[in-house]
């Protein structure tokens, strides 16, 4: 690394190669969110990056410790605003864990349902800002990005009509699901899906048949299989390394189990190869909401009555742990409870932190066009690094 | 009445034209990529679909306050949107829109409008420069790479019909092509077309050539201070540099104002010359639509070791055909 070295910075001294240090962001375009980059120039050519976080810190985890089981879900949302029903799943399924609290079949099932579509149209977020970090929102990535968008829309509509909510939904609860799908909602559902599929095919048309969409992704951002496992990447990132690893499958939860699906794994370890991933990741979502649409099993869809007052929910003392893959990767929930109405401390491992951390190992060497396409790659959603 | 008077005027009238088109063809483009992206564009300030909304930008922009900033090296900074302008404006004057109809039907039309249109690079790097901003400083350093590169290609690309008509005046060069386009010539006339076109993108930084605006990695690039006037300036002399292109390209290629009933009606030639250079100006903005942007060594290295070389043959070729066959009679 050449992170001692790029300390030693000499201002532009219009000479020969001097180094120039940049920021990019807090404030930029394409700083997806609230991230701050401070680059080390010389030349175009990026010689080390030292990243900022923190801009979007919101005490969640002390946040939970101040508000009961019932209360927190809907909160918990708000770590990863892009796929909220990531983060209230991982709650509940601690609050579960450590409660022992069973959760019925149908609930499962739901929860299965809610996570895929979820998956789907986080993926289709991605897909747009990062097209759009590499082709500019006064160009070709501007279309991709409304296309993307389009799509992410017929996915918000769903959840809209499930939950009444298209960006924090609270539909996961202690014991459950708060709601069970509408009449009509299903066949809507396959609708929705099949358009999915069929664009999804446009957007491979229009990407890979493209030099130079081709030319700005393989062979940059390459991460090694070891500096994944060193640094642990998780999610789209790791499985783009070569690390055959996905929580649905080595530790299933919910209805994971008895469903079909494919894990997809790249080699290459390069922007395109993460891209690779994840769209097969979009197949495999829509394959599997068509299973569970399928297999939707009868029965309660919560374990528990409804509460009059938010303070009813208690569980007994006791620690756990819950971990599920989210559309970044893995999601862990550290959960103490203390007896009461609320934990007593509440950790979050979000996907999107430890995907960061990579940043500094493969972006120095890259040309300053390379770093917003690695970071687009990269997919961090910074209400979740921040928390 | 005085020769020199005639200029003027013709000069007046084609600086109002060039500008109201400007101002229109910003709405086309929006409408045209809002087509493109399954959306409706402009659409509330006037009706039907907008049409008030290039107005309303220009008004706009007059009215924004002008921030200079404070560690801007003023002289520089106020200047270089001229710098910019002029010459971007300046690549009208040779171009004959009908017969007779233009300002100056020079008899090194071609080189002329080459070699003024290359300048408009003096006022992009003083608007880098002078800003004191580092994106902008970044912006200038590419915009220099890029347009020296493919200035050599666009202009031998430009000089294959001008060797196949045998004249720089561009009046001659559509009379060379009545009845037979240059874009038609078997073989030569469309890889020069294609090459010519790949260089205009270049040329005029569009994307997936646009790495000295690229808002995602440096904002704005070196326009990234300007504000209200100055940038609406900037702005315009982007767009009247591209219309400027496309006209060059409807010119070479297209055969100008060349068209069914251009004979007895001349400024019927004159809208099917508007009408051919809208043309190539969709293709350009359906190919901005469409493309990421690629990187400063990949576009440096398309210049080299492609285009430049790939050019340079074509011209090369098209000199032997011409040694043999002779110029098509004037």
């Amino acid at each position: 690394m050449t992170e001692t070295s790029a300390r030693q910075v000499v201002e532009i001294g219009y000479g020969g190669s001097e180094r120039l240090v940049m920021n990019m962001g807090p404030q930029h375009p394409s700083a997806h969110g609230v991230f701050r980059a401070i680059l080390t120039l010389e030349g175009e050519t990026v010689v080390a990056v030292d990243a900022v976080i923190g801009y979007l810190h919101r005490c969640h985890e002390k946040l939970a410790e101040t508000l009961t089981y019932v209360q927190y879900p809907s909160i918990a949302s708000k770590t990863d605003y892009v796929a909220a029903m990531t983060a209230e799943l991982a709650y509940v399924a601690a609050v579960e864990k450590v409660g022992k609290i069973d959760v019925p079949r149908r609930a499962q099932y739901l929860r299965v349902l809610a996570a895929e579509l979820q998956r789907i149209a986080s993926h289709c977020l991605w897909l747009g800002t990062w097209c759009m970090d590499m082709g500019g929102a006064l160009g070709g990535g501007a279309t991709v990005f409304l296309y993307a968008i389009r799509e992410r829309e017929l996915i918000l509509d769903l959840f809209e009509s499930l939950t009444g909510a298209r960006l924090l939904y609270g539909l996961h609860q202690i014991g459950g699901v708060r709601y069970d799908l509408p009449e009509g909602w299903a066949a809507k559902c396959r609708e929705t899906v099949a358009v999915v599929e069929q664009r999804l095919t446009e957007y491979e048309a229009m990407l890979e048949d493209n030099s130079f969409f081709l030319v700005r992704t393989q062979g940059v951002g390459v991460i090694s299989r070891e500096l994944a496992e060193d640094v642990g990447v998780c999610g789209p990132l790791a499985r783009g390394s070569g690390i055959d690893y996905d929580l649905r499958r080595a530790e299933p939860y919910a209805a994971y189990e008895e469903l079909d699906f494919k894990v997809p794994v790249e080699t290459a370890g390069d922007c395109f190869a993460r891209y690779r991933v994840r769209m097969v990741e979009f197949r495999e979502s829509i394959k599997l909401v068509r299973q569970v649409l399928d297999g939707l099993p009868a029965g309660p869809i919560s374990s528990r009555p409804g509460v009059k007052s938010v303070g009813q929910v208690r569980i007994a003392k006791g620690e756990g742990y819950s971990r599920i893959e989210g559309a970044r990767g893995e999601l862990g929930c550290y959960l103490v409870a203390d007896g009461g109405p609320k934990p007593y401390r509440l950790k979050w491992r979000g996907a999107s932190f430890s995907n960061l951390a990579v940043l500094p190992h493969i972006i120095p060497g890259h040309k300053i066009a390379d770093v917003v396409a690695i970071m687009g790659s990269v997919d961090p959603v910074f209400g979740e690094v921040d928390r | 009445m005085p020769p020199y008077l005639h200029h003027v005027i013709a000069g007046f009238i084609v600086l109002n034209v060039v500008v109201g088109l400007v101002t229109y063809v910003t709405l086309l483009e929006r409408k045209f990529a809002a087509r493109m992206q399954s959306r409706i564009g402009p659409y509330y300030v006037g009706w039907p679909h907008g049409w008030l909304q290039p107005i309303a930008d220009a008004l706009k922009l007059m009215m924004k306050e002008d921030v200079v900033p404070t560690a801007a090296d003023r002289w520089v900074y106020n200047l270089a949107p001229i710098a910019f302008l002029v010459p971007c404006v300046l690549i009208f004057a040779t171009i004959p829109f009908a017969p007779g109809l233009g300002v100056a039907d020079l008899n090194i039309g071609v080189l002329f409008f080459l070699a003024v249109s290359s300048l408009e690079i003096v006022g992009l790097f003083m608007g880098g420069w002078g800003s004191n901003n580092k994106y902008a400083l970044l912006s200038a350093m590419r915009a220099v790479n890029q347009i020296i590169s493919y200035d050599l290609p666009f202009i031998f690309a430009a000089m294959v019909p001008v060797l196949l008509a045998g004249s720089l005046q561009m009046s001659a060069i559509v009379a060379a092509q009545a009845g037979f386009w240059f874009v038609f010539y078997p073989g030569l006339g469309q890889l020069a077309f294609v090459a010519f076109l790949v260089a205009t993108l270049a040329a005029e930084n569009r994307v997936p050539f646009d790495i000295l605006e690229a808002e995602s990695e440096l904002v704005a690039g070196f326009r990234v201070e300007y504000s209200g006037m100055k940038f609406a300036l900037i702005q315009l002399a982007e767009y009247a540099h591209m219309i400027g292109t496309s006209f060059l390209g409807a010119l070479l290629f297209l055969g100008g104002w060349l068209g069914p009933g251009s004979e007895q009606w001349p400024l019927l030639g004159a809208v099917w010359f508007l009408l051919k250079a809208m043309g190539i100006f969709l293709v350009v903005t359906w190919v901005r639509w469409s493309f990421v942007r690629i990187r400063v060594d990949q576009i440096l290295a398309i210049s080299w070791k492609l285009l430049l070389p790939a050019t340079l043959l074509l011209l090369m070729a098209t000199a032997l055909v011409v040694a043999l066959q002779g110029v098509r009679a004037v």
